[in-house]
């Protein structure tokens, strides 16, 4: 029954980010708002839930779900990968800018991202240090 | 047999079964690019190109029968919030930084896609369609139509771009020595997506709930940035 529960939860929060979604007309999609609803429900479940549940690691139907479909969330975008066959007439006519424009961005972006969010954090973490003095 | 070949389920059966032997190589080798999604791309890929008839008829029932599986994407997604809420006390102190660096996420992606695009010769459309493939699908699908790409042709760059950061992103990110847990996830999901984020989730619980954090927001900044960014792009090489 948990995992039933779980599941509920998840598409419960998808179809509220589907209905904010399609009223602000906003551009991202349902799951994604979905997400982020979720993450308030637990957020506040977690504030109220007694200290001694919270100390007995978070076994929710929700937690039971997630952690039957995250660990195999590959599977889910093979049909994707698999489509790629259908584009193969329109890639092999700009296929050379194509694959150069993908690999070059995504190496650039990749080491931009990595070295800017390692750089803050090690700020953040020495500004706390300085703050409490305790290295923590 | 092409009774047999025409039925869903046989497709189903096919993608869970190359899937399952792609993790059963990936736990007996441990070879970073033995990746299930990879594994099962290409093996059920080289199969669909290899049977007779045209690409579109032989796809069909290949793509009714894993419906349930793209439909299972949706809540997937939002169960993304569970790893991230057990690793909301990472956050703490850090919420500008991460700002900040999937803002220049944003930036190089974009603008390096675009002009590399350009410098290799591609035309205006080209430029368009390659702006916003490091964002979630549907995003990048709905990005491309409002900047006058080829929705399609984004879609299919984005995935691949997806599967390069499965195969790739934790071995590239050593090599760029990047250690830091969060950075590690978040420049994945920033370039990576969801598919990226696949993997991290195996990799790390810090990165895996940093990768998917990153992918939503840079969802969202990608929206926000694009209409104003890529008409400038298109302005200045052009």
């Amino acid at each position: 029954m948990p995992l039933v529960t779980g599941l509920l939860w998840l598409l419960g929060c998808q179809l509220v980010g589907e209905v904010v979604v399609h009223a602000l007309h906003a551009p991202i999609p349902g799951p994604v708002v979905g997400m982020v609803v979720l993450l308030v429900v637990l957020t506040v479940r977690g504030r109220r839930a007694r200290p001694s549940a919270r100390a007995g690691r978070d076994e929710w139907s929700v937690h039971v779900a997630a952690d039957v479909l995250l660990p195999h969330l590959q599977l889910l975008f093979v049909p994707a990968g698999v489509g790629l066959i259908g584009y193969g007439t329109v890639l092999r006519s700009d296929g050379l800018a194509i694959v150069v424009a993908l690999v070059g961005s995504w190496l650039l972006a990749l080491a931009a991202v990595g070295w800017t969010a390692q750089l803050l954090a090690r700020r953040s973490a020495a500004a706390e240090r300085g703050v409490d003095g305790s290295g923590a | 047999m092409s009774w047999f070949l025409a039925q869903p389920l046989t497709w189903l059966v096919a993608t869970l079964l190359v899937y399952r032997g792609g993790c059963a190589v990936r736990d007996r080798t441990g070879h970073p690019a033995a990746q299930p999604v990879l594994v099962a791309v290409v093996v059920l890929g080289a199969v669909l190109v290899l049977l007779p008839g045209d690409v579109a008829s032989r796809l069909a029932p290949f793509v009714e029968g894993t419906q349930g599986l793209v439909f299972l994407l949706g809540p997937a997604t939002v169960a993304l919030a569970v790893p991230l809420h057990r690793q909301l006390h990472r956050l703490r102190g850090y919420l500008l930084g991460l700002v900040v660096s999937l803002v220049v996420g944003v930036l190089v992606s974009v603008g390096s896609s675009v002009a590399l695009v350009r410098l290799l010769g591609g035309d205006e459309t080209l430029m368009r369609t390659v702006a916003p493939k490091a964002t979630t699908a549907p995003v990048a699908i709905a990005l491309s139509g409002t900047i006058q790409g080829i929705p399609a042709l984004t879609a299919a760059i984005g995935i691949s771009a997806g599967i390069l950061g499965a195969v790739a992103a934790p071995t590239v990110l050593t090599w760029l020595r990047v250690r830091d847990h969060r950075a590690r996830g978040l420049a994945t999901g920033a370039v990576s997506h969801g598919i990226g984020t696949s993997r991290m989730l195996l990799e790390h619980p810090t990165e895996g709930a940093f990768s998917g954090l990153s992918m939503g927001l840079t969802a969202l900044a990608t929206s926000a940035l694009l209409p104003v960014l890529v008409p400038l792009l298109v302005r200045l090489l052009v």
